[in-house]
């Protein structure tokens, strides 16, 4: 194999595969990536067997080839080599070397056969649509930041994805919860999703999904199955296992009766909440919220940092009222909602609380309130 | 002179060894018994005694607490004793040399609600109590004197006369200057005891000692320093601190002082409780799935009670087994809420026992919970488990029919479900 690419093309697409290589692995060839060149592109490989990616990019190959080397080392050294600059890769020279040349520097990496590389059989994808990169990257953050880290719940690892019915329409739902807040995401059904299995995206997937999402552009294609889901951006095809396992019956828990609406501002009452929770403790986090006539007062106390008051003006017309909620959860949603205002309906203080962004109807958060004293 | 009957607490100089007041002869007597405020407060044969004061015809009988089959001595009462019998002996050499001993299987819930009454009667004479175990503890009665109108020595009389009175067990006191003596000075006189030793006569005192009766010096570090020609307490006083810390390192400096009666450490009733936990060693050692499940689940309930008592409850949940060639297994796993539900940290417990299962007999196993934190912020409605609120219900409800019918009114069918699984052995 010999090949010559420009080092930013390169870093780029290292900087893809690299993140699904795990630190620490007990098995040493999946601490590497696979490098494959032909017909003028080099393909790079990395894969967790959970998950794989695949990038492409455009290389001058004279001699085609495979073979694989340690990923995070790789990428370190193209990391440090100077911008712009044109890297020759090649094998053969000596057995079991990779050799990297960019100006004066030369550096040999040891190698691992590249068919002992595991590939990950993605079966038959019978799902298959497309949505543009921004809308798919709103969708992942309105979802993500509720996903849970429970262990022994391992079925709310990551964003349950499934068709459902909404006011007679067809809408694709994305779903995560912890069992403390629950988001729920919804938008039209794409074509080629109609009869989808509901499936629970891994949260690994969806950090790596999303993080392909932000220098993409144009569409990404998603197809699916009820083991596998691969998406594609660009020049990368990301191929990931799905959780197997049943998500809750979350239709349940969302409080669509509570009917005691409190509307805020969002940016003043996210600045309010930050404020007051610098007092709470790190366990707990625990903001009070007093809501009376149009008046909201938040405030913590820590018996060791003191105590914390801000007042701001909302509209509420319902009684008296005063609810606790860990502050964290609810900086989460504030910064996902896109409009200037929010809509909480409240049903009383130890109820689950109902959260709508004014400007889109279709995302829906369930906030747990926590006894405060 | 200070003095003070063990008995009525009088301070009145004794005629013939007796007490003035009430004729008694426990008399305290000692130069400095007016100066001494450390003190170390340990039960008598603590677990036995508790078992006869509960079961007045074992009073007059050999009791040994421990477990059956392999289990080993845990207690044994000043009877016992008589036969050879010592606490951590295997129970069928304690047998051998006692075989008309009453073997009762430890009650450890019961021996810690009556260490809390101790503690509780502690505190009520000082907030300086630092427990060390479930029965004994040390107490620092500095500054008391005007509060309990007399020396320490008479108010820690009172308070192990008041033990005796209140709870029915006898304890020994050890009053000195600091911990590393009231300690030694609380084993001096077993049992019911009051020995006391003051700055005077610390360091003649220990010359005497083997070098074993210090903290820290166990059968081998003993062995090592006997064949370093430290066998005394006296050859310890002989040698400067530089030598002892470059030939054992930092504890060589604990030696140097405690062998002159010094002991910097205070009482420090600030060590709180990091977990909960309970765990089990079985006759026989186990293998199979259900029967491990079915052996954790009373665990759980155990842990669960004593949190709910303690109104607390914490997210870390960690299992341990024992195999059966002794290699200790822990495995943990953190919650998303804080619990105190024997239910839940059950569920935590059976998922972390599932990966262990491969075959490996296991002779013991346990399950603790930590992190603990206030009841309040325990067990909040789960969005992800509607189930979770009608849980909780079911298992509050149980402890409530418990707490007025008894423990076994009402059990869990899991709790059987050893006897239905088990595989022909």
């Amino acid at each position: 194999m010999r090949l010559t690419i420009e080092r930013s093309a390169l870093l780029r697409s290292l900087g893809h595969v690299h993140g699904v290589v795990e630190r620490r692995t007990t098995i040493p060839i999946l601490s590497n990536v696979l490098i494959r060149a032909d017909d003028g592109r080099l393909v790079l490989t990395a894969t967790d067997m959970d998950l794989a990616m695949q990038e492409r990019a455009a290389a001058d190959v004279t001699q085609a080839g495979s073979t694989t080397v340690a990923a995070h080392t790789f990428y370190d050294i193209v990391r440090k080599l100077p911008d712009g600059a044109q890297v020759e890769v090649r094998t053969g020279t000596e057995q079991g070397v990779l050799q990297l040349r960019c100006g004066r520097s030369s550096l040999k990496l040891s190698t691992l056969p590249s068919e002992d590389f595991p590939v990950m059989a993605e079966g038959e994808l019978p799902y298959v649509f497309a949505m543009p990169v921004d809308v798919l990257g709103r969708l992942i953050d309105r979802t993500r930041f509720a996903i849970s880290t429970e262990e022994t719940r391992y079925y709310l690892n990551g964003i349950y994805l499934h068709a459902a019915k909404q006011s007679g329409k067809d809408v694709l739902r994305s779903v995560a919860t912890d069992g403390h807040r629950l988001a729920r995401v919804e938008l039209p059904l794409p074509p080629g999703a109609r009869g989808m299995p509901g499936v629970i995206v891994p949260r690994k997937a969806v950090q790596e999904i999303r993080r392909l999402l932000d220098d993409a552009e144009g569409e990404a294609e998603i197809a699916l199955s009820d083991t596998k889901i691969r998406v594609s951006v660009g020049d990368v095809v990301l191929t990931s296992k799905l959780i197997d396992g049943t998500f809750p019956d979350y239709e349940r828990v969302i409080p669509f009766a509570n009917d005691k609406p409190l509307r805020v501002n969002v940016a003043s009452f996210a600045q309010a909440v930050d404020l007051v929770s610098t007092i709470t403790s790190d366990k707990t986090r625990a903001v009070k919220l007093k809501i009376d006539k149009d008046t909201l007062t938040l405030s913590a106390t820590s018996p060791d940092s003191g105590s914390a008051t801000e007042e701001i003006e909302v509209a509420y017309r319902d009684g008296p009222m005063e609810i606790g909620f860990n502050a964290r959860y609810l900086l989460d949603i504030a910064q996902q909602i896109v409009g200037e205002d929010a809509e909480f309906m409240l049903s009383d203080s130890s109820s689950p609380t109902l959260v709508r962004d004014d400007a889109d109807p279709s995302a829906v958060y369930v906030l747990m309130p926590m006894r405060v004293g | 002179m200070g003095y003070v009957c063990r008995d009525c607490q009088s301070t009145a100089a004794p005629e013939d060894g007796r007490c003035t007041a009430c004729g008694s002869g426990r008399i305290l007597a000692h130069p400095e018994l007016d100066g001494l405020t450390i003190a170390h407060l340990d039960c008598d044969a603590f677990y036995a005694n508790v078992e006869k004061r509960d079961n007045p015809a074992l009073a007059d009988k050999p009791v040994i607490v421990g477990g059956r089959k392999r289990g080993v001595v845990l207690t044994c009462c000043y009877i016992a004793r008589r036969y050879g019998v010592r606490s951590a002996m295997p129970m069928f050499k304690a047998l051998r040399r006692c075989p008309d001993a009453v073997v009762i299987r430890p009650d450890m819930e019961k021996y810690r609600a009556i260490g809390a009454e101790v503690r509780e009667l502690m505190r009520a004479v000082t907030p300086q109590v630092e427990p060390l175990s479930v029965d004994e503890a040390f107490m620092d009665l500095g500054g008391t004197e005007r509060l309990h109108g007399g020396s320490p020595a008479r108010t820690l009389a009172r308070l192990a006369r008041r033990i005796e009175a209140d709870i029915g067990i006898t304890v020994s006191i050890g009053l000195s200057y600091n911990k590393f003596l009231a300690k030694i000075a609380s084993g001096l006189d077993k049992p019911r005891g009051f020995s006391i030793i003051g700055r005077a006569e610390a360091v003649p005192f220990l010359a005497g000692q083997p070098v074993d009766l210090m903290w820290g010096v166990g059968a081998q570090f003993k062995a090592h320093l006997v064949g370093d020609g430290i066998a005394t307490i006296a050859d310890l006083q002989a040698i400067d601190e530089a030598t002892l810390v470059a030939r054992y390192g930092t504890i060589g400096s604990r030696l140097y002082w405690f062998a002159r009666g010094e002991d910097e450490r205070t009482v420090n009733p600030g060590r709180e409780r990091k977990s909960v936990s309970a765990e089990t060693t079985f006759e026989d050692d186990i293998a199979d799935h259900a029967t491990l499940e079915a052996r954790l689940w009373p665990l759980c309930e155990k842990v669960s009670a004593r949190l709910k008592d303690d109104e607390i409850g914490g997210d870390a949940v960690t299992l341990k087994l024992k195999t059966a060639r002794f290699r200790l297994i822990t495995r943990a796993v953190t919650l998303g809420h804080p619990t105190q539900l024997a239910e839940t940290i059950y569920r935590a417990g059976v998922h972390l026992l599932a990966r262990e299962i491969n075959g490996n007999a296991y002779r013991l196993i346990g399950i603790g919970v930590a992190g603990l934190v206030e009841a309040a912020h325990c067990d909040p409605p789960d969005l992800a488990d509607p189930g979770s609120l009608r849980r909780a219900a079911v298992e509050r409800t149980i402890d409530a029919v418990r707490a007025r019918f008894g423990d076994d009114a009402l059990v869990k069918g899991r709790r059987f479900a050893a006897h239905r699984n088990r595989r022909p052995e």
